[in-house]
């Protein structure tokens, strides 16, 4: 290339690059107004077990509040609770246990928590059930692969309960952070069983088949929401949280198979 | 200056703002002994495998007529670029219990990779194997031929020239990328978490009991990355100052 036209083309990419940036920071500047821009967004932070539910219950949120966005981060409590606690920009979390909830109260993190479901504990087993499992004792079999949820998360320390109730020792080959990627282990079908929450095999669709079992009854997880005090939009995230709360948010969750709390 | 400052001044937070009053009980609970051993058992079986796996590889690789040797680098960076996770992903649907070569060994022997420690070590070579064979490659490409061909010349047959010629002059080579292996076999977490699962003494590594003491005991998680970062300095500087006389 000839000097002038390297020159040339130097100067018109520079002037691209100059019009991106100018355009970039004039959007950011308009959408860090918050309230004085018609668009709004907040993130919630919720158990991973809400998926499926919040997703629709976020879908219908924004088409009832045009301008307002809804953002989600799913996963496991435990993991979400200790981020908020540091001080994550969240405007919302939704926890699958009282004790996560009370990682980010007791550092006065959240505004006061309302319980909107309760969730109880089912046996996930892969579609034609290859390992033969039957009831929560062959949890205890160590001859089956079994993924059950880390204790420290809400899902395992509902197991932790089942299982003192019906006084087995459970003999699982890997404890999971949340209860999808125990879900997911079974649905892949690299496990015999799992224990995960009812509304999990009801979205783990046919993939996965669900077995009850008495002993579930003793460890009924009550999910805590809780709008998140330093938040960049406290209304619409106060807005999501009484969503939830209504007749439409519990249609969806009902409808996933999440129980009255 | 900026640079050296942007990797020492976390390590430094790390040491500075761990409990060290809790420092006695924390370092010799069950959990971080048996994540510790099981961390160096590991780390020290998937080296060994990297290397004999990984020397006749890069010394494929280091020929000077070999076809499609830029495709082959090519294929053995892969694991390098690729994040450790999508590695496990990769290694399930190949040796998971119904994966590809997974599903015909479980109905032969019932045997399945997940879930043992055995998928701990093909995880770490998986992601420690491309450090060894470019480290390699790179000293035996250095490595002066003519030491070779005058030992053919005097008469040498290929393996001999191979053992007494070629190894000794590549051995630091060698040497320098079997600890490279070993130190990033150490701080595997991501494949091992996906392919491996996540049990006390049977997969749970020192990375994955670090991660979970993050959110159980945050104190705790300090205090383990820092005994994590002695083990993995203390080898480092050890063999550095013996095996390797060019680093």
């Amino acid at each position: 290339m000839s000097r002038v036209t390297t020159r040339r083309s130097t100067l018109i990419v520079a002037t691209a690059a100059v019009s991106l940036l100018l355009a970039a920071c004039g959007n950011a500047a308009g959408d860090s107004g918050g309230a004085s821009t018609s668009e709004s967004t907040i993130t919630v932070a919720a158990a991973a077990s809400l998926t499926e539910a919040f997703t629709q219950i976020g879908k219908e949120f924004e088409a009832t509040k045009p301008g307002t966005k809804v953002m989600f981060n799913f996963g496991s409590s435990a993991t979400l609770a200790a981020q908020i606690a540091e001080g994550a920009p969240l405007d919302v979390f939704a926890a699958a246990s009282p004790a996560t909830m009370k990682t980010v109260t007791d550092v006065g993190a959240a505004e006061p928590p309302r319980d909107f479901v309760s969730n109880t504990l089912e046996i996930a087993v892969p579609k034609g059930n290859p390992g033969k499992i039957a009831s929560l004792r062959d949890i205890a079999d160590k001859s089956k692969k079994i993924a059950i949820c880390a204790p420290q998360v809400p899902c395992g320390a509902a197991a932790v309960k089942v299982f003192a109730a019906a006084k087995i020792t459970p003999a699982p080959d890997t404890l999971e952070q949340d209860v999808k990627a125990a879900l997911q282990k079974v649905s892949s079908d690299e496990v015999d069983a799992a224990l995960v929450y009812k509304t999990d095999v009801i979205a783990g669709g046919e993939k996965v088949a669900g077995i009850e079992f008495p002993e579930a009854k003793q460890a009924v997880n009550v999910y805590p929401i809780a709008a998140i005090k330093g938040s960049a939009n406290p209304a619409a995230a106060q807005q999501f949280v009484d969503h939830v709360l209504s007749s439409d948010g519990q249609a969806v969750l009902a409808k996933a198979g999440f129980a009255k709390p | 200056m900026v640079g050296l400052l942007f990797l020492v001044l976390p390590l430094a937070g790390l040491i500075i703002r761990a409990p060290w009053r809790d420092a006695a009980q924390v370092l010799t609970s069950e959990a971080a002994t048996s994540a510790l051993r099981l961390s160096l058992i590991t780390a020290t079986i998937a080296a060994l495998i990297t290397v004999l796996l990984g020397v006749p590889l890069a010394w494929l690789l280091a020929r000077p007529t070999l076809p499609g040797a830029s495709l082959l680098r090519a294929l053995i960076t892969v694991p390098l670029v690729l994040p450790p996770v999508v590695g496990g992903v990769a290694l399930f649907t190949l040796l998971g219990r119904s994966g590809l070569l997974g599903r015909p060994l479980y109905a032969w022997t019932g045997f399945a990779f997940p879930f043992t420690p055995y998928a701990v070590v093909l995880a770490q070579v998986f992601v420690a194997l491309p450090f060894l064979v470019l480290s390699v490659e790179g000293a035996l490409r250095t490595a002066d031929r003519r030491y070779e061909e005058a030992a053919a010349t005097l008469g040498a047959t290929p393996l001999t020239v191979f053992r007494r010629v070629t190894l000794p002059l590549v051995g630091p080579g060698i040497a320098a990328g079997a600890v490279l292996a070993w130190a990033r076999a150490l701080g595997e977490f991501g494949a091992t978490i996906t392919f491996a699962g996540n049990f006390p003494g049977t997969t749970r590594t020192m990375p994955l009991e670090i991660y979970l003491a993050v959110e159980t005991d945050p104190g705790a998680a300090l205090l383990l990355s820092v005994l994590l970062l002695a083990t993995s300095v203390a080898v480092l500087v050890l063999l550095r100052g013996r095996w390797v006389r060019r680093w």
